[in-house]
């Protein structure tokens, strides 16, 4: 697998903190569409194919049969 | 049987009968882990103490129970940290759950060579009787007085008028420095008019310390959305004496009363423990908390100290442990300024180290709250996918927050450090606290931290022999006007004329140490400045720094 799954953020308690705060004053659907604008920056940093498989596989795991 | 609580008999003192109220140095208010503990502190620096304690026992229910390794080497340093580890349960390891599911497991100090484990569990009130009792052998210096409340302070610029109920009447005495150890509701805190800034959170949590003989080991569980009982999250830790601590997260709606019947309570102990388990109830109790402190921590001639300066929720325990760092932080500068050996404003360093801890635990907490206790759709969402990723990736481990459990402030920004201008590995740094270790006495085995005995202590590392010239300097430090004490540690077997050695290599290690290294110490083990080689120039001004002379 390509995709890196060991730690490798740097100060988690405040990327979390961060992360959070992000959010706040939005509705819902803003929220939404906040993560789907940080996935899809991410996702153009990334750029290889195989890893961004990886995650979307990963990431849907709790919700396949 | 439940914990029988002490009583302590209130004596008339000779302040009630003076015509003018008398003078003292220092009034502590409040017999709590923090006023004790500074009362100790100063006794042992033959600073002679007045501490009040508006009750006549000591703290009821268990209240804080764990315990960090820095707060037991402040003990120790205070004759009491044997004493702590021998009645506490030693632990260091935690589960943390999501449903029934176990997402990992933490070590809180995966190294050995520390005299002090991570954490004991204790229940507060042993460590206050054991506090006081420390206290009574000190009754030279310190003068404890029972149902004595503090009903009035006048706060001059030279000093303080305090007026203090007793069951004989109300009296007066004068201090020149009032230490606010009162606590949450802290009486010198609404005196002063002095408002906490921070938040208060809605969910309420329900304690049950319950009493039974039960066959698991000391780790620290943790529940996220535990299946077992109708909570957000549950916490289980064991205490001395077959006690066990349950904490249950029952949200903002529940109904506090209604939780605290017993029949209710059982449900939620036998959901966590099973069906056939028939404990006593030791102590039942709701609460909510606040993350919130006072700006300032000194006032003129008023300081604050523990919780009555600040509040965090109990995830990570840095109430109770951050507040004995307060006590041992404020005792030396204390000392100095009252002996005229440094001047008022190495009390400035107090209160900008220890708002810097405040801050620093109030953010911890906060931290924890919002991935324990998550504040709408998204928050929960993240913290789901955090939980449900971590089991099987270990990427998302570190990102979980159970409560960062408490370890000492590093004063980096300290005015009192003096700046590296060596280069240095391990991760020690100025404002850190010493470090622990362990070292071969002539005596046997002994420990770092044990041969600091609250004075200014300059470690010196040597390979071989101490050069004449440096043991002519450290006589002439020790004579200072405030005394720098020695502690000449062998890094050799061949090593001469020192007291210690460090035939482990550990201290070595740890402070990156080599033949001359040295490194200055405060009273309060924490290090304020360090060299490679030795120089007595640089040693006596970075004193000055640490003492504001």
């Amino acid at each position: 697998m390509k995709l890196n799954l060991e730690p490798k953020i740097e100060d988690p308690d405040g990327f979390y903190n961060q992360l959070i705060r992000l959010h706040d004053g939005l509705s819902e659907a803003q929220s939404l569409e906040l993560q789907s604008r940080m996935i899809l920056l991410l996702a153009n940093h990334i750029g290889d194919s195989e890893v961004l498989s990886e995650v979307m596989r990963i990431a849907r795991e709790p919700f396949t049969e | 049987m439940p914990y029988e609580y002490p009583k302590f008999e209130y004596r008339r003192n000779a302040d009630q009968d003076a015509k003018v109220p008398v003078r003292h140095p220092v009034v502590i208010a409040g017999a709590g882990p923090v006023g004790l503990a500074l009362a100790v502190d100063l006794a042992l620096k033959q600073v002679p103490v007045i501490l009040l304690e508006a009750q006549d026992t000591i703290s009821v229910g268990s209240r804080a129970i764990c315990f960090a390794k820095r707060t037991l080497e402040v003990c120790e340093r205070l004759g009491l940290g044997r004493r702590l580890l021998e009645k506490g349960v030693t632990w260091k390891k935690g589960v943390v759950f999501f449903g029934d599911d176990e997402v990992f497991e933490f070590d809180l100090l995966p190294e050995e060579g520390h005299q002090f484990p991570a954490f004991i569990n204790l229940q507060q009130y042993y460590l206050e009787l054991y506090a006081i009792e420390r206290a009574q052998e000190l009754r030279e210096f310190i003068d404890l007085r029972w149902c004595s409340e503090l009903q009035a302070i006048d706060s001059g610029e030279n000093g303080v008028r305090l007026t203090v109920g007793t069951p004989d009447g109300a009296y007066q005495l004068d201090c020149d420095w009032l230490i606010a150890a009162d606590g949450a509701r802290s009486f010198c805190r609404k005196s002063l008019g002095l408002e906490f800034e921070g938040r208060t959170f809605d969910d309420q949590f329900l304690i049950a310390d319950i009493k039974t003989k039960a066959d698991m080991p000391p780790v620290r569980r943790f529940w996220f959305a535990p299946t077992f009982t109708d909570a957000d999250s549950a916490l289980l830790h064991m205490q001395p004496d077959d006690v066990w601590r349950l904490d249950f997260q029952i949200g903002p709606e529940a109904d506090a009363a209604e939780e605290m019947q017993i029949e209710n309570v059982m449900r939620r102990v036998r959901g966590m423990l099973g069906n056939e388990i028939e404990p006593d109830l030791e102590w039942i109790s709701v609460y909510r908390f606040q993350s919130r402190c006072i700006r300032n921590f000194v006032h003129g001639r008023v300081i604050f100290t523990g919780d009555a300066a600040h509040q965090v929720s109990p995830f990570g325990a840095r109430g109770a442990n951050s507040g004995i760092q307060d006590a041992e932080n404020l005792a030396w500068k204390l000392q100095l300024v009252l002996k005229e050996l440094a001047p008022e404003s190495l009390l400035d360093s107090y209160n900008a180290e220890r708002t810097y801890a405040a801050e620093e635990n109030i953010r911890h907490s906060t931290q924890s709250t919002d991935f324990i206790a998550p504040k709408g759709v998204i928050s929960l969402a993240y913290r789901n996918a955090v939980l449900s990723l971590a089991k099987q990736y270990k990427f998302a481990r570190p990102l979980i927050n159970s409560g960062r459990l408490s370890t000492p402030t590093i004063h980096r920004e300290s005015m009192l450090n003096t700046a590296d201008v060596d280069s240095w590995s391990g991760k020690l740094m100025p404002g850190a606290p010493a470090a622990d270790a362990p070292l071969q006495s002539p005596e046997g085995e002994s420990w770092l931290l044990s041969q600091l005995k609250g004075e200014f202590t300059l470690l010196y590392f040597t390979e071989d022999a101490v050069p004449e010239l440096v043991e002519a300097e450290l006589r002439s430090l020790s004579k200072n006007l405030v005394p720098v004490k020695p502690l000449l540690i062998g890094l050799k077997p061949e090593s001469q004329g020192v007291s210690v050695f460090d035939l482990q290599g550990l201290a070595a290690l740890r402070y990156d140490a080599r033949n001359g290294t040295t490194y200055l110490l405060r009273p309060d083990q924490h290090i304020c400045a360090r060299w490679k080689t030795f120089s007595l120039d640089e040693i006596r001004s970075a004193l000055n720094t640490a003492t504001c002379n």
